[in-house]
């Protein structure tokens, strides 16, 4: 967070960030909300890419931008017609709504900025190591990664075999 | 600083997950609170613990889980689209009590 083009980076993609996931909730059109959705993981990447983070910016842009959007477009198409918008909000939803969001963004600011009061300079540190070698490296010793690890590629199989069973035509 | 988008994030994820009727649309705002849980791991892994992995790698694994998750309530939107041609929550009153 030091030179110019770094804070230039950050807003930009603070506000596609904003601006998009606010268009992705009030979008009439679902399919236009999928992509506003692909547009706001596109700028969390950018972000991970800014805090060193490569690796994981890398998996993001990978598995969300590339897997999991397409799979909502797909789905889309296959239940929607086009050009068919989702019917008006009723107030009293709406209502409701907007109070649980501003309700928790509120607390949630709240806290944030008085821990911003507390330590303003919180600086960016640069003494971690990031590289792929130290992550790998990590995730197969005995430091307790191994077995969330395994556990996620059991999960990961069971998912596709459930998600072969569920979708199969009979 | 990185906390402020993240947190606008959630609360969108928040709106769209209370006010939305498809279910399509109700799995997008729960992406959308995913990946603000996402950007605050990785963050406080960045500013308060600069030395360790964990919130990278719960960051990781969230990513990982919530790829099999989508992939399986796809899975089961559609089989419910192919039975009952809707996807509104509130025309779907099959299982209803």
């Amino acid at each position: 967070m030091d030179s110019i083009g770094n804070v230039i980076m950050y807003f930009v993609f603070a506000l596609a960030i904003i601006v998009f996931s606010v268009l992705a909730v009030t979008t009439k059109k679902i399919l236009r909300s999928a992509t506003y959705l692909l547009f706001v993981l596109l700028a969390t990447a950018g972000i991970y890419f800014q805090m060193d983070y490569e690796f994981l910016g890398a998996t993001q842009i990978a598995v969300y931008a590339g897997g999991i959007v397409v799979l909502f477009v797909f789905a889309i198409m296959l239940t929607h017609k086009p050009g068919e918008d989702s019917e008006a909000l009723n107030s009293h939803r709406r209502a409701l709504g907007l109070t649980a969001c501003g309700l928790g963004v509120l607390v949630c600011g709240a806290a944030l900025f008085s821990f911003m009061k507390i330590r303003d300079a919180v600086e960016l540190a640069t003494s971690g190591d990031y590289t792929v070698n130290q992550l790998g490296a990590d995730l197969l010793s005995n430091k307790g990664y191994l077995l969330p690890f395994e556990a996620l590629s059991v999960l990961l199989l069971a998912c596709i075999i459930g998600a072969i069973v569920i979708a199969r035509k009979r | 600083m990185y906390l402020i988008p993240s947190l606008i994030m959630f609360g969108c994820g928040v709106y769209g997950f209370i006010t939305r009727k498809n279910m399509i649309a109700m799995l997008i705002s729960l992406e959308l609170m995913l990946n603000a849980v996402d950007i605050n791991f990785a963050v406080f892994n960045r500013y308060l613990f600069p030395n360790g992995h964990e919130g990278m790698f719960f960051s990781l694994f969230a990513i990982a889980i919530a790829a099999a998750e989508t992939a399986v309530a796809i899975a089961i939107i559609i089989n419910v689209y192919r039975v009952a041609k809707k996807v509104d929550i509130n025309q779907i009153t099959k299982m209803k009590f």
